[in-house]
């Protein structure tokens, strides 16, 4: 390694620190849980190079015990990583003068890189786009490594896993806790309850979540003129950041 | 719960499950940046989408995690119940996250594997 890259990484790394320490728990806790399911620790390497994003890996555990139904976990998992399209349109300025490196970073873009690279300022002596370039590598890094060794392991080591599926729950409820106590109003975040529920009662756990997904998505668009306004002044970008 | 359930899915399934999911979350990813130029204002419709659909889909999630819970079999939904308001309650106090994280899963494990373990199905 070159001076000027270990400089970079040596100004890259204290901001990742924070990041650091959520992907090492969440990572090595999923590695786990895909190896108490009976996957291959190369499996759950793949997937957190490819796919690399929380809570679609979460549920990927879920959708893969399931019964084949790809189109199924196609639209879920849509669903679940719309947010991502938001981070997109707000860095989508940013990224443009990133050149090639912009290819990767969007690749790697998950809810804690973003927060990053939405909101530092690195030092004046180091280029920004390599340096946003380096805070998502290394985030990924963090991920694979802390996923990977979870799965190794729970591949090695055998104790009562039973009820650690329960990390993927507690996940999403503190992203909704978090997510309503930021929002202004929660007729969104209501929605999502009600139609979820309602599907569930109506179609049963095996098939609700697609006739949910329709029914969200066509209630956001028949309330649109009342929710517009409280969007308006709600997520502008800045203050997203949370484990994904 | 463990056991080898994936089994359900042959090999080719299970990678056509893999990527199919590598492509969606990729899509969420790639689409601003390759639909909409910087250069040009995003349609409305797109904005507001970015702005409600996060807090639908973690709704969903959250009813997703409990979708093979059963009120009138085995404990009852008891144990997560207990669990996920210590989650709710941790975390307002705190706002912690891998503390409320951490403190749910270690009770809910608990509870399964010892209060609750004769009722589990």
């Amino acid at each position: 390694m070159n001076n000027k890259t270990m400089q970079l990484l040596k100004v890259a790394f204290p901001f990742t620190i924070p990041i650091l320490a959520g992907y090492a728990f969440l990572g090595f806790a999923l590695g786990v849980l895909m190896s108490a399911n009976g996957f291959s620790p190369l499996i759950t390497i793949i997937m957190s190079t490819i796919i690399y994003a929380g809570s679609g890996q979460f549920i990927a555990v879920n959708l893969l015990t399931a019964m084949f139904n790809p189109l199924g976990a196609f639209l879920l998992e849509l669903m679940v990583n719309a947010r991502h399209i938001f981070y997109g349109l707000s860095l989508l300025d940013t990224y443009k003068q990133s050149g090639k490196k912009r290819w990767y970073m969007i690749y790697g873009m998950t809810d804690e890189t973003f927060s990053l690279n939405i909101a530092v300022k690195p030092p004046s002596y180091v280029d920004k786009n390599w340096f946003m370039l380096a805070i998502t590598i290394m985030n990924q890094i963090y991920w694979v490594l802390a996923t990977g060794l979870g799965a190794i392991f729970g591949s090695f080591v055998h104790f009562n896993t039973k009820g650690l599926e329960f990390v993927m729950t507690a996940l999403f409820i503190v992203i909704f806790v978090e997510q309503w106590m930021k929002d202004k109003r929660h007729y969104s975040a209501v929605i999502g309850l009600g139609v979820a529920f309602v599907s569930l009662l109506l179609f049963g756990g095996k098939n609700f979540l697609v006739p949910a997904m329709i029914g969200i998505f066509a209630l956001l668009t028949l309330f649109r003129k009342h929710m517009d306004i409280s969007v308006a002044n709600k997520n502008d970008g800045k203050e997203v950041a949370r484990i994904e | 719960m463990m056991g080898k359930k994936w089994r359900a899915l042959n090999n080719t399934q299970l990678i056509i499950t893999i990527l199919v999911m590598a492509l969606a979350v990729q899509i969420t990813r790639f689409a601003p940046f390759l639909l909409f130029p910087a250069d040009k204002p995003t349609p409305k419709f797109v904005r507001y989408l970015g702005g409600v659909l996060p807090s639908a889909a973690i709704s969903l999630l959250v009813i997703f995690s409990f979708k093979d819970v059963s009120i009138f079999a085995g404990s009852h939904g008891l144990p997560e119940l207990i669990a996920v308001a210590v989650v709710v309650a941790l975390h307002i106090w705190k706002r912690q996250m891998l503390l409320s994280i951490a403190l749910g899963t270690i009770v809910y494990m608990i509870l399964v594997q010892t209060v609750f373990m004769a009722t589990n199905l």
